[in-house]
């Protein structure tokens, strides 16, 4: 019996991804022997499949300057309906091999790319792409590392101008990092055989992590005939356009694909144009905030709460706080600093109640004690910038006259002796004035 | 009471005549004694005592169910039964019990149906003649009734060989004996290629196939997915109806059902059959065909004709490309079906643990009989990439072809087609292994399986009996989803015809040629 979610979750990948939907589509029976498979054949769409002739759009980035982004396309074959199989966890220990059948016969999305890409990194970058879109659907997590979104990239090599060359599939791969490895170093192997007058076997390959190559897949041996049959309990699965809708359906029966299109979320393309065109920030930023899970809501939480500018929550988000998470391995959900927090911290700074080196400081000190707010961490340790004027040009006048040498060098045109009187006057007020403000009134009391 | 057609005994129950309790009773004391027929594989004593006991409960409360409350019926042994052993007579599932009831099996629990057991049946339901199963053959109850014995001048006591026992036909030749012996009053059969109606024409029962998408498959381990359909075996077309009214309809777990819910109904009675038009399709005439089934046809026809219907000549072109069209689907359905046999999750698991190939090969080749794997080979060849085009794309088109047959036929006017259901009456067992399994099912099968590739509803209606004394039937082929009408005409021709009662009281009273006949048939088993 078909899961009616499945097919929603299809068409919406496939309008996603700009593909056909096919109105009629068709259920095979795939044959093969193999223990996790339980039925002896797996439910398949081989003949004519949900959805066809689609694309995805992702950047690469050009060199080493993060701004330099060209958008490349990879087109998408097909997209399909199936059944998983069961698990298979070898023992080779006991030279057994256990099956879980827990998720035999669940539903699958399989997505099938044209061979548009040619490196480890376009691979890796459209992968990362459609993964937030799946997550930006709701119709997968998405996560590789626990087999949410399982990944085979088959790969082959040839001169420029001839037709494409014997590929091999390369399996066991659970990040897009290891996707790129893997591809790269499949990529060299192949050139490597070739050039030595070897020959490439169209296999199945398996990623080797501690060698970092792919190394043949014993059991897929030699080729299978899959003796493809339809599948006779599925009747012809019929998706409706608002047009083509019978009167008096049922809703409940049908699947109408205009529907579905009209709710589709935003998806992280859109997402990237919004940010940009609504806060004004770059393109790189605005596809940072989308690169990690949770980052944007965060992002977004804060700004909700803080009257600071976008360009100044972003570079805290995307340099600081993100800064701090990756060197403790954390994602963001794990932040022990909240959006409220950040936002209540951009605040003191925005209203000038604190430097901004005093509100490093805070941070630092907001992420390793949980549970103090920024305003108890600036007055706990004396950080609020001084509001006195009046006060802050007595420092600085008493700092002028201490120091007569320096401010000689400063009226010879040093540039750099009156930050050494900045950096008195900030000693003698115990770091609690504004470098700015104070900058400003010795400029005053020094210009002639 | 155990000669009761399912109707009289429900009205029995209802009126206090008799008690759940003491119907299922007598019938299973009927079972013990005619376990020679080997109709039975498994017998739910326990399960079927307390079900009597619920329904008699029921009664008393003047709450029953319905229709077929306290009534023992019997399973064909490849419907799933939850708690029971359900073996498809095969070695590949013995001692296999399924968590769940097919949904036909829920169905008539529901309606507070009493089960008696699981019958017997050719292996995976692949043959003609019910000989081919894991725990032997099933005899004809007509081999011991009166009618034949005397026909054949034998004497009833005394007799040294059983060697003459006759088949009951297949598959579903259990349930047919169950029924045609009085132990149950209805059985569920299962259809794919005439596995209902060939045994209830041997046995003198009656046999009816839904239409394709009319009872749901739910739970009927399959043969042929786009052919196989849950078969009723009763005693006379009324309590088909019954039975019918209670299991059609759709089931959310099976596809192929149609979307309407059925309500059981009340099978009008037909006085007139004037404004009927009966077709004869004239490739049924074939050489092969007995002068005697031959005969009884043509009385039928004449029959229909002389209570004034239209009864006309019809012709369905594609008839002699049939047999071979079903055997490439058939096989390679079949092949497909029986790939999840690989003794890993349930059933027959070999000794060999060298490696997982090896261990599938040997389960494999020990779990089922060779009619099994021959279709196995056979139904892969016919998918190979290359075979793939040529045969069964192939057979898919003739397939269209012999449908539209019908259909065209049934457009030009004509409300049932009249036919033989099987060529002779039932064969003497010894007669019938002389040729094998693939052979007699070509033969058996010829009148019955193009119904299946068209999905159409068919009943087989015991006639008359032949000059052997066996019971003779003849098939009434209706239009897609017009089962109801199909009945309503099979009952009428029913009334008209007047089989007669098998004679087996001196199985049912005299205790000395039952345990005769017991011995006998223990030594012929062994032979």
């Amino acid at each position: 019996v078909l899961n009616r979610r499945c097919v929603e979750a299809a068409v919406m990948t496939g309008l996603a991804l700009n593909c056909r939907i096919n109105k009629k589509s068709l259920f095979d029976r795939k044959h093969y022997f193999y223990a996790d498979l339980p039925a002896g054949y797996q439910i398949t769409q081989q003949r004519l499949p949900i959805a066809v002739n689609g694309s995805l759009a992702y950047s690469v980035c050009v060199g080493k300057k993060p701004s330099r982004v060209i958008t490349k396309t990879v087109r998408i074959k097909q997209i399909q309906l199936e059944q998983d199989s069961g698990k298979s966890l070898h023992d080779e220990l006991r030279s057994q091999t256990l099956i879980d059948l827990n998720r035999a016969g669940v539903g699958l999305l399989e997505v099938v790319l044209e061979p548009d890409m040619s490196c480890g990194e376009e691979a890796a970058t459209a992968v990362r792409e459609l993964q937030l879109i799946l997550q930006a659907l709701g119709t997968s997590r998405a996560n590789m590392a626990e087999g949410q979104l399982r990944v085979d990239a088959n790969v082959s090599v040839h001169h420029p101008g001839e037709p494409l060359g014997v590929r091999t599939e390369v399996k066991n791969l659970n990040s897009a990092k290891f996707l790129a490895k893997a591809i790269d170093s499949e990529i060299e192997r192949q050139i490597h055989e070739l050039e030595n007058g070897r020959e490439i076997l169209n296999e199945t390959r398996s990623f080797d992590y501690k060698l970092g190559c792919t190394m043949p897949m014993r059991d897929k041996e030699g080729k299978q005939d899959y003796r493809f049959m339809p599948e006779p309990n599925l009747p012809p699965l019929l998706l409706y356009d608002t047009e083509s809708l019978p009167p008096g359906a049922d809703p409940q029966q049908v699947i109408n694909i205009d529907w579905i299109r009209e709710r589709l979320p935003e998806l992280p393309s859109e997402t990237r144009e919004r940010l940009i065109q609504q806060y004004g920030i770059l393109p790189e930023h605005s596809f940072a905030l989308l690169n990690e899970v949770g980052l944007l809501e965060f992002f977004q939480n804060v700004i909700k709460e803080t009257r600071a500018e976008p360009k100044k929550v972003t570079s805290w988000v995307l340099n600081i706080f993100l800064g701090f998470l990756k060197q403790q391995n954390l994602a963001v959900n794990e932040s022990p600093v909240t959006p409220s927090a950040l936002a209540e911290l951009l605040n003191l700074l925005d209203r000038k109640a604190i430097s901004s080196t005093a509100a490093k400081q805070v941070f630092e000190e907001l992420w390793r004690s949980e549970g103090k707010t920024p305003s108890q961490i600036v007055s706990e340790k004396q950080l609020e910038l001084m509001q006195d004027q009046e006060a802050l040009e007595r420092a600085c006048h008493t700092v002028m006259e201490g120091h007569p040498q320096v401010v000689m060098d400063v009226k010879r045109g040093n540039p750099r002796a009156i930050n050494k009187l900045i950096g008195l006057v900030r000693k003698a007020t115990l770091s609690r004035a504004d470098p700015t403000a104070i900058k400003e009134i010795l400029e005053r009391k020094l210009s002639p | 009471m155990l000669g009761r057609t399912l109707r009289e005994v429900s009205a029995a129950l209802k009126q206090g005549q008799i008690t759940p309790t003491e119907l299922c009773q007598k019938c299973l004391s009927l079972i013990k004694k005619t376990k020679f027929l080997n109709a039975y594989i498994t017998v739910s004593e326990e399960v079927a005592l307390k079900q009597a006991e619920e329904s008699e409960k029921r009664y008393k409360k003047g709450r029953s169910l319905g229709d077929l409350d306290g009534i023992p019926i019997a399973v064909k042994d490849n419907f799933s039964t939850s708690g029971i052993e359900t073996t498809c007579a095969s070695n590949m599932l013995k001692g296999y019990v399924p968590p769940y009831n097919a949904t036909v099996v829920q169905k008539l629990l529901d309606q507070g149906a009493v089960l008696m057991g699981k019958t017997n049946l050719d292996e995976f339901a692949m043959g003609s003649g019910s000989t081919d199963g894991a725990f032997g053959p099933v005899k004809n109850p007509w081999s011991y009734s009166k009618q034949y014995r005397e026909k054949r001048k034998q004497k009833p006591h005394g007799e040294k060989e059983d060697s003459d026992w006759l088949i009951t036909g297949g598959s579903s030749g259990g349930s047919a004996a169950a029924v045609a012996a009085f132990t149950c009053f209805a059985a569920l059969g299962s259809d794919t290629g005439g596995s209902t109606r060939n045994p209830a024409a041997h046995c003198g029962v009656v046999g009816f196939k839904p239409s394709y998408g009319l009872v749901s498959r739910h739970g009927l381990i399959p043969l042929v997915n786009s052919m196989d359909v849950p078969g009723i075996l009763t005693r006379c077309v009324d309590d088909a109806a019954i039975v019918l009214g209670m299991l059609a309809g759709h089931d959310p777990k099976d596809s192929t059902t149609i979307q309407d819910p059925v309500k059981p109904f009340t099978l009008p009675t037909l006085t007139d059959v004037s404004k009927l038009c009966i077709g004869i399709p004239k490739e049924y005439l074939a050489p092969e065909l007995s002068g005697e089934v031959r005969s009884f046809w043509s009385k039928a026809a004449n029959l229909f004709e002389s209570e004034g219907a239209k009864v006309i000549e019809v012709s369905l072109p594609h008839t002699s490309y049939s047999i071979v069209c079903y055997h490439v689907l058939c096989t390679s359905e079949v092949a497909s079906n029986m790939a999840r046999f690989d003794g890993l999750e349930y059933g027959h698991r070999c000794d060999i643990n060298v490696s997982t190939e090896a261990m599938y090969a040997a389960t494999r080749r020990e779990g089922f009989n060779d009619v099994v794997r021959g279709r196995i080979l056979a139904g892969n060849f016919f998918l190979l990439k290359e075979n793939y085009e040529n045969y069964f794309i192939k057979a898919q088109k003739v397939r269209r072809l012999i449908a539209n047959d019908f259909v065209k036929v049934f457009n030009s006017g004509v409300d049932v087609l009249l036919t033989p259901t099987t060529l002779r009456g039932a064969a003497p067992y010894l007669e019938f292994i002389k040729e094998d399994n693939r052979t007699r099912s070509a033969e058996d099968d010829i009148f019955t399986q193009a119904v299946n590739m068209a999905g159409l509803p068919a009943v087989s209606v015991p006639v008359a009996l032949s000059n052997l004394g066996l019971p003779i039937g003849l098939q009434f082929i209706g239009r897609a989803f017009c089962d109801q009408q199909l009945l309503k005409i099979a009952k009428w021709f029913e009334k008209q015809v007047q089989f007669p009662v098998i004679q087996l009281q001196e199985l049912m009273d005299d205790g000395s040629s039952v345990s005769e006949i017991e011995k006998l048939a223990s030594v012929s088993l062994k032979h």
